[in-house]
């Protein structure tokens, strides 16, 4: 029987993060970027917090990222990710100078270093829906 | 300019028993505690005209004004800061005071955060958690021990903290949460017990983790002036802040994670209240992890960044250590009464009613609160 608490989280895109999501399903990591200043920012927001600009452009993210941190999840905090354990979630500093919060595939605990370079991949998880992840950098 | 400095007290405390199952409503215990801090205080429920209420809890003022029949609660606001909201409610309740809007102020609390609704269930249903409930749920990255066990670990990379330093701090919490007749924890625990506790987000284990509890737990703040002529010994604010880390709602997004609002409030209430970190004789810091009880050390300059493992090691911040933290246990052990239970507790302190977990002679004490993942408020009281 179809039990609905093992279906995915799913996000609820805004306004702002539209284009973010819909750069996932094409497998492009877009940033939001100030259109006056130039700001890279992340999460996706209506202002620049350095110029306060509400024009926005969208840029396509190289994919190269480094370790800022980790943790190593040994507990199911919902249901659809128990088929994922131990599940190791990583905050990576992107190129562009804001962090995506991504699993990681394929990595021994052993490792994980902060400065770890890593490459942003994607996981199509069905028609709407595409996730970012990482991998790191020296994986063939 | 014009200080907040000793123009509040403390004037009324009261709890409800801490359990795992309370068997009455979320309303019935902060009534019940309620009263027993407006008792506490010498008052009647109609002597309240001030409320502020937990934000994300189930109790509201009207429930007060119906229940308590007040005829003209002149104040009610709410401060949406998770476990630092009732620091920063005693804040909004001074200002109120010393605003000449109100006299004798209530901050109830209380919740089945065992049997109700589940602590670690919230974070999805708080509109400050949108950009997680966007970006960081769906990759799996769902509960608030997952993002301090990035914390965590990054401090550990940075500055060398061990697992093992951050079993100290539950350890020497668990030794006071067994002096107390009101903590939930009533066996003993050694590091080894910690350290073969289950991992739940590396680094974190069980052990790093608060308990989820029943209570109610509340308070009374009225103006120094009234104070003096109360029922209790009045417990002086000296100084109060909050502080608000950037990037508030998304901890990854944060430029350096190993530092907490806590660090933006502690200038502010030790300017205010006009003493050195010398001056604290006991301090009850937000437990939610072991981890924050260690980065708050460092935020609050008890220790420098990076020193917070050598300075809770080899009974550090126990009752006969260099600074006691947590006389009554705790989230970790005495109960997850949201941070008011150490509000209690540091009033029950310098009133010289701290039981088995006195401090002797304890004079000025420090509380904290800590919440919606970074928020830090601080308080610094004097009897």
């Amino acid at each position: 029987m179809d039990n609905p608490f093992n279906d995915r989280l799913r996000p609820a895109p805004s306004h702002d993060s539209q284009p973010y999501w819909d750069g996932l399903k094409e497998h492009r990591l877009l940033l939001q970027t100030c259109a006056d200043c130039g700001t890279v920012r992340h999460y996706p927001r209506p202002v620049c917090d350095q110029c306060y600009s509400m024009r926005v452009e969208w840029i396509e993210a190289s994919g190269h990222a480094t370790i800022h941190s980790w943790t190593i999840s040994h507990h199911a905090f919902h249901p659809c990710f128990k088929k994922d354990l131990p599940l190791t979630l990583v905050t990576a500093d992107l190129a562009e100078g804001v962090r995506l919060c991504a699993p990681l595939k394929d990595a021994s605990p052993g490792s994980l270093r902060i400065g770890a370079p890593l490459r942003v991949g994607f996981e199509t998880v069905d028609d709407d829906l595409t996730l970012p992840l990482l991998i790191l950098a020296d994986t063939p | 300019m014009k200080s907040l400095c000793e123009k509040g007290a403390v004037t009324g405390i009261g709890e409800t028993a801490y359990t795992k199952g309370s068997g009455k409503s979320t309303v019935a215990l902060q009534m019940e505690a309620a009263l027993a801090a407006i008792a506490d205080a010498g008052l009647t429920p109609k002597d309240i005209d001030g409320i502020v209420p937990y934000s994300s809890g189930d109790g509201v003022a009207e429930d007060f004004i119906t229940k308590f029949g007040i005829a003209d609660l002149r104040f009610s606001a709410t401060t949406p800061m998770g476990g630092a909201s009732a620091i920063a409610g005693i804040q909004a309740a001074i200002l109120a005071i010393e605003g000449g809007v109100a006299r004798h102020v209530l901050i109830p609390f209380g919740r089945n955060g065992y049997s109700g609704g589940r602590i670690g269930a919230r974070v999805q249903q708080l509109p400050q958690f949108r950009t997680i409930g966007e970006f960081e749920m769906p990759v799996g990255q769902i509960a608030p021990a997952q993002l301090y066990a990035q914390m965590a670990r990054r401090h550990m990379m940075q500055y060398g903290t061990t697992s093992r330093q951050l079993a100290e701090i539950a350890v020497t919490f668990r030794q006071h949460a067994l002096l107390n007749d009101n903590a939930i924890m009533k066996t003993p625990m050694t590091v080894e017990q910690h350290q073969e506790s289950r991992m739940i987000s590396d680094p974190l284990r069980l052990f790093d983790c608060c308990l989820e509890s029943d209570g109610g737990a509340a308070l009374v703040i009225s103006g120094a002036g009234p104070a003096k002529d109360m029922k209790q010994r009045p417990i002086y604010i000296m100084g109060i802040a909050e502080g608000h880390p950037d990037q508030p709602s998304a901890i990854t997004q944060r430029g350096d994670m190993t530092i907490l609002g806590t660090a933006k409030a502690v200038p502010h209430a030790f300017g205010m209240a006009g003493v050195s970190h010398d001056d604290i004789d006991v301090a009850e810091i937000y437990d939610c992890f072991t981890y924050i009880v260690l980065c708050q050390l460092e935020d609050l300059g008890f220790c420098a960044k990076g020193e917070g493992g050598a300075f809770v090691e080899n009974g550090g911040i126990s009752l006969t250590g260099r600074l006691p933290v947590n006389t009554h246990g705790g989230l970790l052990s005495q109960a997850h009464i949201i941070g008011m239970n150490h509000i209690l507790e540091l009033v029950k302190q310098l009133r010289g009613d701290g039981g088995k977990a006195q401090v002797a002679g304890a004079r000025i004490g420090l509380v904290t609160g800590y919440g919606d993942m970074g928020d830090g408020t601080v308080a610094i009281m004097r009897n």
